[in-house]
């Protein structure tokens, strides 16, 4: 046994100095609660829907999210649209579609079956919109930077004025939280840029927030099914555990040896 | 096999038995004599087989799904996390899974270090396992480029271009390998049908692993012969079966915590962004199971050097029976060789950790001084420490360990691992 915890703490260790060290190179990120962290956690339904609002209204001038169709919206454990909303939603863009009998291309409403429509044509064309800088695809975006949630929550309130001796080029600026601090996307949110419809203030804090809040769950729509089903999954495993462990010993106690 | 002569009890069972003698192949399989003493550092070899299956079986669920191909592999991950019924679960598992495999692995191994399992008459047995590590590791990095993100894609890359540093053929194996001029969509077809082919070797060579550790019969914590079936064992079922399947219980709610509740954090998040060959990562780094022989390969200035000594790390373990030349096999009797074991556990561990960082200051000196403490533990430790070191007296059976009534008997009892969990 005093094996077993001597181990149990070196790969303790182990994997503690890997995650310092993940963070080390890092500033601190700004922290809030987020409902959807923890064993237990759910998604905020209000927060995704505004989530949402943020993201089209906002961010989806640039950024596309191409693993997403608009039927997302309605899923269980999502912004949980009504299937109205999400179809009105999604035929308020132009899909192109085709080709039709005379071999043309066509442009259409949107249904809930199509991806979510991007930003621009190709990747080219977002770089040539963008200072030769292409703006990442948001569906796995929080999934893809170190920080997760935390960092983008904080990159879109980390907008400062340069500090002395640091010179920025045309459309870049100065970011506290992005790796070498300088980012060719520019402050995006201000207070009452978007007008909620729940009647939600819309303040920078807020709005940062309710989109990483949208972000995670088009990086993880199964978050909630995911923790449901770990919950069930872990203490069922608990309880076989200790039948086990009472069959066990008393099939060992047939012979003398401790087990 | 078994000293016994089986003849089942039904005469279908009989005839058949005749034909092809698989009721006597279950029979040894459950009487199977195994030393009682076993504590729970033996249990992993079946959470090792537990982890292979479920890694064959996941695996193929994903390869129904997934495409192999440089423009759509990426988006068909999307697609099972997305869109195939509980895709997610199953790539979770899949992908947590092989940290899970290398950590009991790595808890195998370092168990039959410990207790001298690797020695005579068992060096057969040790060395399967040497190739089945190495196949594990083939088939982790082959399947961890599968999802073709930035870090499968750069990773790829510098563990192919390693094949450069080969004199004269280096290049030309390297191209070979990608099948082009750099990693790309040849590459990737072809990584595909290794990573689904190499887990079947695995699953060949383990049954080679357990056939070949039937012959002698298990090690144990004593580190003695014992007779077989006696006093000293219990038939494999139900003692055995049962032991294992509890440890892997525990095992399992381990695993269940880190697919259901942190599915990403042994992955890198470089992985969620598209690969992209014009884009390089700030910091390439392989998974964390694999990082003390990068850190190897990383504290020599040399390239060719370099990959000489990542690869000498592993294969001088297939060395291992006749480096060690202490007639004792358990650590228990061997003071000074337990206290380099623990040396050697933590140089694996600092290996492991300045794996992860950058190759450049403090962290290289470290690498560089772990590095060759590694070679010295096998090279030049073990050959001496079984010449020179002074054993505690070892029991003659496990249900007796009475040397003449030693005084070391309670020193022995009272010891980790001989009689404890």
């Amino acid at each position: 046994m005093k094996n077993f915890f001597r181990i149990s703490f070196l790969i303790a260790l182990f994997f503690g100095f890997q995650f310092n060290s993940n963070a080390a190179e890092k500033v601190e990120y700004l922290k809030t609660d987020w409902s959807f962290k923890g064993p237990f956690g759910k998604f905020d339904r209000a927060a995704l829907q505004r989530g949402y609002q943020v993201y089209q209204e906002v961010c989806s001038s640039c950024h596309s999210m191409k693993y997403l169709s608009y039927r997302n919206l309605v899923e269980e454990g999502g912004p949980e649209f009504s299937v109205e909303q999400a179809k009105a939603i999604a035929a308020s863009f132009e899909v192109k579609d085709g080709p039709n009998a005379d071999g043309e291309m066509f442009m259409r409403p949107g249904r809930l079956s199509d991806k979510f429509v991007m930003p621009y044509e190709n990747e080219k064309a977002a770089q040539a919109a963008n200072g030769g800088a292409y703006p990442p695809d948001m569906t796995v975006l929080v999934k893809a930077r170190g920080g997760g949630v935390d960092y983008i929550y904080s990159l879109l309130q980390g907008y400062e004025d340069p500090p002395a001796g640091v010179t920025l080029d045309d459309g870049v600026y100065y970011n506290k939280y992005i790796y070498g601090n300088k980012i060719k996307m520019s402050n995006q949110l201000s207070d009452g840029l978007v007008e909620y419809s729940d009647g939600t203030n819309a303040s920078v804090e807020q709005m940062a927030k309710d989109v990483t809040t949208f972000l995670m769950w088009t990086a993880e729509p199964h978050l909630e099914t995911r923790h449901k089903m770990g919950f069930k999954a872990i203490i069922y495993l608990i309880i076989l555990t200790v039948l086990v462990y009472f069959s066990m010993k008393r099939i060992w106690s047939r012979i003398e040896t401790k087990v | 096999m078994s000293d016994h002569e089986y003849t089942p009890k039904s005469k279908v069972g009989k005839w058949f038995n005749d034909r092809l003698p698989l009721l006597t192949l279950a029979n040894h399989l459950t009487d199977y004599p195994t030393p009682k003493n076993l504590n729970y550092w033996w249990t992993f070899g079946g959470i090792l087989t537990f982890c292979l299956i479920t890694q064959i079986v996941t695996g193929l669920v994903l390869a129904m799904h997934y495409i192999a191909h440089a423009d759509m592999a990426f988006q068909s991950v999307e697609h099972i996390m997305r869109d195939v019924n509980y895709g997610w679960l199953i790539r979770y598992i899949h992908a947590n899974g092989a940290s899970m495999f290398f950590l009991a692995v790595y808890i195998h191994i370092f168990r039959s270090l410990f207790y001298g399992s690797y020695k005579s008459p068992r060096e057969v047995i040790w060395i399967i396992g040497i190739i089945i590590y190495l196949l594990m590791m083939a088939a982790a990095f082959l399947g961890y480029v599968l999802p073709w993100g930035q870090m499968s894609f750069w990773g790829a890359t510098v563990i192919t271009n390693l094949f450069s540093a080969i004199p004269l053929v280096g290049e030309g194996i390297v191209t070979w390998l990608w099948g082009g001029y750099s990693v790309d969509n040849p590459t990737l077809t072809r990584f595909f049908t290794l990573h689904y082919l190499i887990p079947f070797l695995i699953l060949g060579l383990v049954v080679l692993h357990i056939w070949a550790l039937h012959v002698p019969g298990n090690n144990n914590p004593v580190g003695i012969d014992i007779k077989k079936p006696s006093k000293d064992t219990v038939p494999f079922h139900p003692y055995i079966v049962i032991k294992d399947g509890f440890a892997l219980l525990m095992f399992m709610i381990v695993f269940a915590f880190f697919v259901f509740y942190t599915p990403n954090i042994l992955g890198h998040a470089d992985n969620y962004i598209e690969a992209n060959p014009l884009v390089t990562p700030a910091h390439i780094v392989p998974e964390w199971y694999l990082l003390p022989f990068y850190a190897i390969l990383r504290s020599v200035p040399d390239k060719l050097l370099g990959v000489i000594a990542m690869l000498s790390a592993i294969l001088i373990l297939a060395a291992l029976p006749w480096l060690d030349t202490s007639k004792i096999r358990s650590a228990v009797f061997r003071p000074l060789y337990k206290q380099f074991y623990w040396i050697l556990v933590a140089d694996v561990l600092i290996l492991g950790y300045v794996g992860a960082m950058p190759a450049e200051g403090l962290y290289l000196l470290i690498a560089r001084i772990a590095t060759a403490y590694y070679f010295l533990h096998f090279l030049v430790v073990l050959p001496v420490l079984g010449f020179k070191e002074r054993t505690t007296p070892v029991p003659l059976s496990i249900t007796e360990p009475i040397l003449g009534g030693s005084p070391n008997l309670a020193a022995v009892k009272k010891k980790d691992s001989f009689k404890d969990q």
